[in-house]
């Protein structure tokens, strides 16, 4: 693993990682969503309705996707101090609040016709708008300690890892919600080797999980290459300062 | 860092995140489970029975729909039908728009409050469907069935 924290090992894998990600990602979210929108049965009681989960739950999963990444990074980030796993964080905080953006819009529109409503305050809702408003904050608490000079290189500041750290504990709570309260929003269809969804929906939403996945890793890489550019151009820079300032003097 | 005792800085890290993790962890499940009465959606059946609510209070009532309970008014609005957790029965009222699936044997949360003589007057009514998905012309077949099915279409 700490091989990986090598920015030029890095940078070489992800040069074709990153096309290749997003590229499989885009062809893979757009074939389920094809084949659950057009070819994919409706639902004995929701009619054509489901079909907006092809959408939903990948967003979902990666919302919380996104901030597991932030954290595990940030943890490594704080044990050995690896600028690459403070750029990971850094650079999951946005996809990650896009994702969430888009659970909450989707399952906004689904609850209309599916509930009767656009929006509760229970459990799973409320926790699921807590991640958004934490990626927000997390995003602000960066751009502040970034634009104060903190974060030693391109990486987090400390303060900022530690928000990212702090800031799973919702990612429990949001899993669990539906089991330990009662909510509007009904328990998991698919638990660990189990799912009470028919193969018929099950089947086009894994690879629309699949491909979101990937949209994902894609994004991230991209984000981290150009934090590693933006970092090559500073001290490039900077070298450049130094270098006309002792020909100065040598004048 | 530390030479006197001999620890690596890295290790010493590493033990400090791990036990403030822990701590963290568990202060999150120490509030989630003070939370667990306050954080709930609605009161079961059950729940309004042991402790009724004072009358007019705003509350919301959540199970399921009692199958053969439903009775619809000659006004062509109102609506009565008996909402069950299983140990306990509400009978509830409602006129209004009622969502599109709500059905007998189905979830329903009627937000409304308790009447005087054990009706529940529900002013909106949200349905709440299970985590099963089901295709339409599979949902009355049993799962041996529906095995049948599948394979003969392969």
């Amino acid at each position: 693993m700490h091989g990986f924290a090598n920015p030029a090992r890095f940078l070489r894998i992800a040069r074709w990682a990153t096309p290749l990600c997003l590229l499989l990602g885009v062809a893979l979210a757009a074939l389920s969503m094809g084949w659950g929108v057009f070819f994919g049965p409706a639902d004995a009681l929701q009619g054509d309705t489901v079909r907006i989960v092809y959408l939903h739950v990948p967003t979902a999963w990666l919302g919380m996707g996104g901030w597991s990444t932030i954290a595990i990074a940030s943890f490594c980030e704080i044990v050995w101090r690896h600028p690459l796993a403070g750029m990971a964080a850094r650079a999951a905080a946005l996809p990650g609040a896009v994702f969430a953006a888009i659970c909450l819009i989707t399952g906004s529109i689904w609850g209309r016709p599916a509930w009767g409503t656009w929006w509760v305050w229970d459990g799973r809702l409320t926790s699921m708008l807590v991640l958004f408003f934490l990626y927000c904050g997390y995003m602000a608490l960066d751009a502040a300690a970034r634009g104060q000079g903190q974060g030693a290189g391109q990486g987090q500041s400390r303060m900022t890892a530690l928000f990212g750290l702090v800031g799973a504990v919702n990612i429990p709570v949001i899993h669990y919600s539906v089991t330990w309260w009662n909510s509007l929003h009904q328990p998991p269809s698919i638990t660990m080797g189990k799912s009470a969804m028919a193969a018929a929906f099950l089947w086009p939403l894994l690879v629309a999980v699949l491909g979101y996945s990937l949209i994902f890793g894609g994004v991230v890489l991209a984000r981290m290459r150009t934090i590693l550019a933006d970092e090559q151009a500073e001290a490039r820079l900077r070298r450049k300062a130094m270098r006309a300032s002792s020909d100065a003097e040598g004048w | 860092m530390n030479k006197a005792t001999g620890i690596k800085a890295k290790h010493q890290r590493l033990v400090l995140v791990a036990i403030a993790l822990v701590a963290l962890v568990g202060a999150g499940l120490l509030a989630t489970w003070a939370l667990r009465n306050q954080a709930s959606y609605f009161y079961v059946p059950a729940d309004i029975l042991a402790n009724p609510p004072e009358a007019d209070r705003a509350v919301r009532l959540g199970g399921m729909v009692e199958r053969d309970s439903m009775k619809n008014a000659a006004d062509g609005v109102t609506v009565e039908f008996i909402v069950t957790d299983g140990k306990a029965r509400v009978p509830v009222r409602f006129a209004g728009i009622r969502p599109a699936l709500f059905v007998e044997g189905s979830g329903v949360v009627a937000e409304g409050h308790l009447g005087s003589n054990g009706t529940f007057v529900a002013d909106n009514l949200l349905a709440k469907h299970d985590e099963k998905y089901v295709p339409r012309e599979m949902q009355n077949m049993t799962t041996d069935e529906a095995r049948k099915a599948v394979a003969q279409t392969k």
